[in-house]
């Protein structure tokens, strides 16, 4: 929450509203994984993953389908436990202490069909117990921010595809919650909005920073929104390699992804996404 | 109104060609019957237009013992879907036995009511919440429990409660569910108030198409079946009604 305040301080639309209930502390959120295992009865999906996220880095996730990839990030959510292996945000290893600091946006937007698109971004307020005046209040200062402005009651029904999952990653965002765990949020849209939107969301990420772990099929995506890709084999799943971007969400996403420099990394990233398959 | 435009002018045809049959006396004859015993549709409108405060009267009665029987099952059906939905152990004893009560024929039921609660309201209210009970119930467990697992997950981690998951998730969810569950209710709750008259009662609409039958009023015993009937499509249309002005998102 407190990055709500500073931003609507900015737009100095709520600055004086009455502090909702406390948030949980929205210091770091850094993350560690270690011996990460997980299995469905007899099928093992993760195979003792080790990984480490700054606070406010943002670490992709590749790997074939059907890998554990949204089963490690349920895990690190909090919504599962570990079979074995440890998963810490920000000091905290039991879930309800996870689940406290990470907000999930699972694959498909889940927007709820009865609530208008402001009242489903200020969900997690209302949940909190914000009265719905004061929370449509911080949407609305972040709908203008991230150019949904005009939208605020329209029906997710009658949103496009790229509207929806703006909306949905504003719901994510407005949790006030440190790790955002992203479960290929663009993979329904098609090329042309799928390029904006990861512009879209790389240039929400420079403004309100967030600690991120972003599940996607596609390299180029990860190595554009990320600053640290890992590869995952094949069920079980290990960490093949784990590349850094060359130029993580820099604001020319064309120049970019065309640098040799980055089209090499994506190389050696299919590289490893082929080998991890087999 | 384009869609009523079809079943009207079909409507339009059966009794034209019922008029026509009934009033040269070929329906009858079909029949190998006495020509009242046969009535034509004008003579049934004058038969509803003559008896109208009588019928008005019994209508009365039989509408109170649907509105009451129907209330109960709707609140009592709602209360037991949500019990069954938070409770595994509730729904696993009692959801085999509430299929099972379903094959027993209600008409067997209606005498045992009256024995135990007279010649009243109650019994009739009775049946008419054992016809409704079972629809609503279902349907809405069924809605309850149709929430996609992952918009479960996602509440979760944005801060909702148990409670809050309920009333801004599966009870939304749940809701066009019990809609359809209630619109077949409403449409044999009349079918139950007759059955629970025809059994024990001194007005109604039941009670007057079983004396109506004994005494050969067959103009005046089509009046009746028309009005119960009226009142049904009457209930269906305002729980339609209810259902576009609560369900707004579909």
């Amino acid at each position: 929450m407190r990055q709500d305040i500073n931003m609507s301080a900015e737009t100095g639309q709520i600055e004086a509203a009455e502090a909702p209930p406390a948030p949980p502390r929205q210091t770091g959120g850094g993350l560690a994984i270690r011996g990460l295992e997980h299995s469905y009865g007899e099928l093992r999906t993760l195979a003792g993953l080790d990984l480490e996220v700054e606070p406010h880095g943002v670490l992709g996730l590749v790997g074939p389908s059907g890998c554990g990839k949204s089963t490690l990030l349920e895990l690190i959510c909090g919504l599962r436990e570990p079979a074995g292996g440890t998963v810490e945000v920000d000091a905290a290893r039991d879930g309800a202490g996870r689940l406290d600091r990470c907000a999930y946006m699972p694959q498909r937007d889940l927007l709820l069909p009865w609530y208008s698109a402001i009242d489903n971004a200020a969900l997690a307020l209302r949940n909190r117990g914000v009265g719905r005046a004061e929370a449509r209040g911080q949407a609305a200062a972040l709908f203008e921010r991230f150019g949904l402005a005009g939208f605020e009651r329209a029906r997710p029904t009658e949103l496009s595809g790229g509207m929806r999952q703006r909306v949905a990653f504003l719901r994510t965002l407005i949790s006030g919650k440190p790790v955002l765990a992203l479960d290929e949020p663009f993979a329904s849209l098609d090329a042309i909005t799928r390029a904006e939107m990861q512009e879209w969301l790389a240039a929400a990420l420079r403004e309100d920073p967030r600690t991120v772990v972003l599940v996607t099929h596609d390299v180029e995506e990860a190595l554009y929104l990320c600053d640290q890709v890992a590869v995952l084999s094949a069920r079980p799943a290990r960490i093949v390699t784990e590349l850094a971007a060359p130029a993580p969400r820099a604001a020319d996403r064309d120049a970019t992804v065309t640098a040799p420099e980055f089209v090499a990394v994506r190389e050696r990233a299919l590289r490893a996404l082929h080998e991890g398959a087999q | 109104m384009n869609r009523w435009l079809l079943p009207g002018l079909f409507l339009a045809a059966l009794i034209g060609l019922w008029q026509l049959a009934a009033s040269t006396g070929a329906l009858a004859d079909l029949l190998g019957l006495e020509d009242f015993l046969a009535p034509s549709p004008a003579e049934i409108a004058r038969a509803i237009w003559e008896n109208r405060s009588l019928l008005a009267e019994n209508a009365w009665v039989t509408l109170q013992e649907i509105l009451l029987g129907f209330a109960c099952a709707l609140v009592t059906g709602i209360a037991f879907a949500v019990a069954m939905h938070f409770s595994v152990l509730v729904r696993r004893a009692t959801y085999p036995l509430m299929i099972a009560s379903q094959t027993i024929p209600i008409i067997v039921v209606a005498p045992i009511l009256v024995l135990w609660f007279g010649f009243g309201i109650v019994p009739k209210a009775l049946v008419v919440v054992l016809v409704c009970f079972f629809p609503i119930t279902v349907a809405t467990v069924q809605g309850l429990g149709s929430v996609d697992p992952d918009a479960t997950k996602l509440m979760r981690s944005l801060y909702a409660s148990r409670w809050q998951i309920f009333r801004r998730l599966e009870a939304k969810a749940a809701l066009p569910y019990l809609f359809t569950g209630t619109k077949i209710a409403i449409v044999f709750a009349p079918l139950g108030a007759v059955f629970g008259e025809w059994v024990g009662s001194s007005s109604g609409l039941g009670h007057q198409i079983l004396q109506d039958n004994a005494q050969l009023e067959i103009a005046r015993l089509f009046g009746a079946v028309f009005v119960l009937s009226a009142i049904g499509l009457a209930l269906f249309g305002l729980t339609a009604l209810a259902e576009r002005r609560v369900v707004t998102w579909r």
